[in-house]
């Protein structure tokens, strides 16, 4: 049977969606997909687009990849747009001559940005915010800029404002209607959204209507207004709507809606039976749907339709959350409670600069709508409640109402959800989803987020998905408990806090206070952790060496047969020849086997107890230090060789990383650390894959956080951009630091990150804001650490009670007598278990 | 019964820490509780891992039994008995060992 043909004009982001989902369709098979970008590149996060101005690439924008269209046999051409649809040979015909034969034809053409009809708007440095080309041309203009305009005071218009402001230019926003959000917000709410957008510098200038744009005498332009009043600036963004993309409908005599929009019905048909219109574009029950979820919708929709299923589009939920400028927004249903009969409650705090209003049906028993600025915790609640109909409680008020701390009765409680309720709207996932993650074994929310991939999208759902996933442990018997062992009914946060609000010294102290039993070989070394973060005290005391790992005792690696490996320090992987002869003739002459770790460093396999103090005797007369590659701590800062060699470099990456690596080596934490510095952002280092990654631009550092390559890779969050030094060692110092806090034991970076509430933002707001007032003591405790710092095999070696341990008999000098080795590649290796049969026979 | 035979002085061993002791050509791992002030002696060899490291393991204890987590793979076995908890098919070698005055002796098993 031959392949249909599926032919998707359009690669944004809902045009990907629909060949994602037919790709992974069971029938995927049976399907040929072409699709047609007119941008340059493959369909990329435009929600996410304000995030290109702090320092992410296209790439980190990118939702697909060449390489995935090609492995899964999508056919795409890019800056090629289609200009003619010949509906009879059901052949598509793009702007170079290039003609596509389809079987069935899928409009996702998105929409435009509406740019007012005011003379002068063509003019140099008017601009539009809708693509990455876009974005590139608001940068080069606000080079030559001091003072930018944006025309509309929507939710895309106050994200612009936010862009062009932290572009450091002096940002007005200029907005027709009465108040900004028109749409979404009631005047309560846009009246606080105003006041809290003008105490960040922005200015706000509603009931504006420009009639023309001039040459200015100030700026380069300004701009007059019908009410006689007039603006000077140097660059205008038009962010005044959007209007759907229907060129090619109205062309080819596709049904148009009378305001525009391509006209489909449930099935997302239009009324050419092969041709389907999806996204923006597309124009449901007399409604565009200018979200990005109801498009994912109509994408799975048409999926479903084009390959004999039965989905159909019944509308969608256009409520939305979302942070402006820092400030919390959120809108529910019929914000404006145009719903006949419809009551509401209204709460205003003007200190706090908390609003929110709740509208309730005529009855008094439904929710129907809800606006919140300033303090949008509710908003899952009451989205639910809408969305599943659910019965208001005996006193609505209280769901909107400041928690008084006994307030756990009200609210919703996710277990009156129907398992068909939808959690997260950008990837449709429903709670029965959640509770299967559960059921297949997820505990925790980056469990859920792997398995369900819900709130890994706008993650306004996190709340909520946790608490479904919490009430479903609980209901199948879990106790959600994080004690770290049965030795202490606490977490390893919570013992941390312990150990340093009561300043304790040592395990037993804590022990007898907090725990019973013994302990054992999961808290002992969290708890030894949590003392050398804290005081930073030498490892190896009587008090404290019970406590440590066999490789934190003998400060090595144990390999499979009980002999250490030894890994020496070079920080930022540069050594001298002279170090290296040193590291060759020291592995040479204790017959060690050699190898370069992943980290630029050295590791030497297979020394014996006994051995180890007298090889690093050696290494530390030669200058070298501990590596501490055995310790849950600072290991390695991988640096590429930067500016100082590199053709390409941009900075001197090498000297960075080495300073980096000097300030934190030692320090002790929940699970290992890794770094890494780049030169340029060619990225040779691979810092987007390590705790603490960061890449040199034109104009400082970008810092990026909570990375990991191994097991479960995880690529870094872009944390703060074009830092300079200092900057970003304060926040490097909070976020370690912080992190050994609050991380449970054996908890990488990334999985504390996707486990923290708030995430990524509540991560900054603490780091660069000081949200909870903790910067300055964070700041200290890692000075107060570093100045602490000792080389322990330096320690060691110098101190001959100290090595008295280093044998591997108390009571005789002999070294272990099983151990056998093979030779293999010109280097010893542990024999197998066959091997060793072997060797025995060979002596006996 | 065989007899005592001492292996080293008390000073040598370290609360909540293992030692090896060579007693006539076998590996003894041996273990001292500081809280209850008990010595325990059971064979360095750790039957899963394979390799003589059990004296290099932390000690615990889980519910009433004194343990020691091998610390190649974090099986436990008990001290007293020398069973392990995760597989009782392997059972350490156990040995006697007292303090007197202030030595640590040991029997051959």
């Amino acid at each position: 049977m031959s392949k249909q043909r599926v032919v998707v004009v359009g690669n944004g982001m809902v045009g990907h969606k629909f060949i994602d989902n037919l790709i992974n369709h069971e029938k995927a098979d049976q399907y040929e997909i072409v699709t047609f970008s007119e941008e340059s590149r493959l369909a990329y996060d435009r929600v996410q687009l304000s995030s290109y101005f702090s320092g992410a690439t296209a790439a980190d924008l990118a939702l697909t990849d060449r390489e995935y269209y090609r492995d899964n046999g999508v056919n795409f051409v890019l800056s090629d747009k289609v200009v003619e649809i010949d509906r009879a040979a059901k052949v598509v015909v793009t702007e170079s001559g290039r003609k596509e034969p389809y079987d069935k034809l899928v409009l996702a053409t998105g929409s435009f940005p509406f740019v007012p009809p005011i003379p002068g708007n063509d003019k140099e440095h008017c601009l539009v915010y809708r693509t990455i080309d876009d974005l590139g041309m608001i940068k080069a203009s606000a080079k030559e800029s001091k003072v930018g305009v944006v025309v509309g005071g929507g939710l895309l218009g106050l994200e612009a404002a936010n862009a062009i402001k932290n572009l450091g230019l002096e940002t007005h926003v200029v907005e027709f209607a009465p108040r900004l959000m028109a749409v979404q917000l009631d005047e309560g709410g846009g009246k606080l959204l105003r006041r809290k957008i003008e105490d960040l510098g922005v200015k706000v200038h509603t009931e504006k209507a420009t009639t023309e744009i001039v040459v200015g005498k100030e700026c380069r332009y300004r701009m007059n207004f019908a009410d006689g009043s007039h603006l000077e600036t140097d660059m205008i963004l038009f962010s005044a709507g959007i209007r759907p993309q229907d060129e090619l409908a109205r062309k080819f005599e596709l049904e148009v809606g009378e305001r525009g929009g391509i006209v489909v019905n449930d099935n997302c048909q239009t009324n050419d039976k092969d041709i389907y219109a999806i996204g923006e574009c597309a124009l449901w029950g007399g409604r565009i749907f200018g979200l990005v979820a109801p498009g994912y919708t109509m994408a799975k929709v048409a999926v479903s339709q084009i390959t004999g299923g039965d989905e159909l589009f019944q509308g969608a939920d256009m409520s939305t959350k979302l942070k402006l400028m820092g400030v919390d927004v959120a809108s529910i249903g019929d914000a404006h409670g145009n719903t006949p009969g419809a009551q509401s409650y209204t709460y205003n705090d003007e200190i706090e600069q908390v609003y929110k209003r709740l509208i309730i049906s005529e009855d008094g028993t439904r929710v129907v709508g809800a606006v919140l600025v300033g303090d949008v915790d509710a908003y899952g609640n009451l989205l639910q409640m809408m969305l599943n109909d659910m019965a208001l409680p005996e006193n609505p008020a209280a769901l909107i109402l400041p928690s008084t701390g006994d307030s756990a009765s009200v609210g919703l409680g996710v277990d009156a959800l129907p398992d068909s309720a939808q959690i997260c709207s950008c990837y449709d996932v429903t709670k029965a989803d959640i509770k299967a993650a559960v059921a297949a074994g997820c505990t925790d929310m980056g469990g859920i987020k792997s398995a369900t991939k819900a709130s890994t999208g706008c993650g306004g759902c996190a709340a909520l998905a946790k608490q479904v996933m919490d009430a479903e442990l609980a209901s199948l018997g879990y106790e959600v408990k994080n004690d770290i062992c049965e030795h202490f009914a606490y977490s390893r946060k919570e013992l941390a806090d312990i150990v340093r609000v009561k300043q304790i010294k040592t395990f037993d102290e804590l022990l007898e206070s907090h725990g019973h039993g013994l302990g054992c070989e999961i808290c002992k070394p969290a708890v030894g952790s949590i003392l050398a973060s804290f005081w930073n005290d030498y490892v190896l005391k009587d008090e404290h060496i019970g406590l440590q790992d066999t490789n934190d005792i003998f400060l090595g690696n144990m390999q499979k047969d009980g002999t250490y490996s030894i890994v020496p320090r070079v920080a930022g992987g540069e050594i001298t020849p002279e170090k290296l002869i040193v590291l060759g003739e020291v592995a040479k002459e204790y017959n060690l086997y050699t190898k370069i770790t992943g980290g630029q460093r050295i590791d030497l396999f297979g020394a014996q107890l006994h051995e180890l103090p007298l090889i690093w005797k050696r290494l530390v007369d030669a200058g070298f230090e501990t590596g501490h590659a055995y310790g849950k701590s600072v290991r390695t800062v991988k640096s590429c060789v930067g500016s100082t060699w590199c053709r390409y470099g941009v900075d001197d990456s090498v000297g960075f990383a080495i300073d980096i690596e000097d300030r934190y080596k030692g320090l002790r934490s929940p699970h290992k650390l890794k770094f890494a510095v780049s030169g340029c952002t060619r990225e040779c280092a691979e810092a987007q894959c390590k705790d603490v990654g960061v890449i040199a631009t034109e104009n400082g550092w970008n810092l990026y956080v909570c990375g990991n390559g191994g097991m479960r890779p995880r690529h870094a969050d872009l944390f703060a951009s074009d830092l300079d030094r200092e900057t970003l060692i304060k926040y490097v110092d909070r976020f370690l630091m912080f992190y050994v806090r609050t991380a449970d034991r054996l908890q990488r970076t990334s999985v504390w990150l996707e486990n923290l509430e708030g995430g990524l933002e509540y991560l900054r707001d603490v780091i660069i804001n000081d949200k909870l007032g903790i910067a300055e003591e964070l700041e200290a405790d890692m000075a107060a650490n570093i100045a602490n710092y000792q080389c322990e095999w330096k320690t060691t070696v110098e101190n001959p009670e100290r090595l008295k341990r280093f044998k591997h008999f108390i009571n005789s000098d002999e070294a272990d007598n099983s151990l056998a080795y093979v030779l293999e590649r010109g280097q010893r290796r542990p024999a197998t278990k066959e091997e060793r049969v072997q060797l025995v026979e060979l002596v006996d | 019964m065989s007899d005592w035979i001492t292996v080293c002085s008390e000073s040598d061993l370290t609360p909540n820490t293992g030692l090896c002791a060579l007693l006539g050509g076998e590996q003894v791992a041996v273990f001292y509780c500081g809280k209850t002030r008990k010595l325990f002696a059971v064979s360095n060899y750790d039957p899963i891992g394979e390799a003589n490291v059990l004296s290099r393991g932390i000690m615990g204890s889980i519910g009433e039994a004194t343990v020691v987590a091998s610390p190649l793979y974090k099986q436990h076995f008990n001290l007293e008995t020398g069973e392990c908890l995760e597989d009782t098919e392997h059972k350490l070698k156990t040995y006697p060992v007292r303090l007197h005055e202030g030595e640590v002796q040991m029997q051959a098993a």
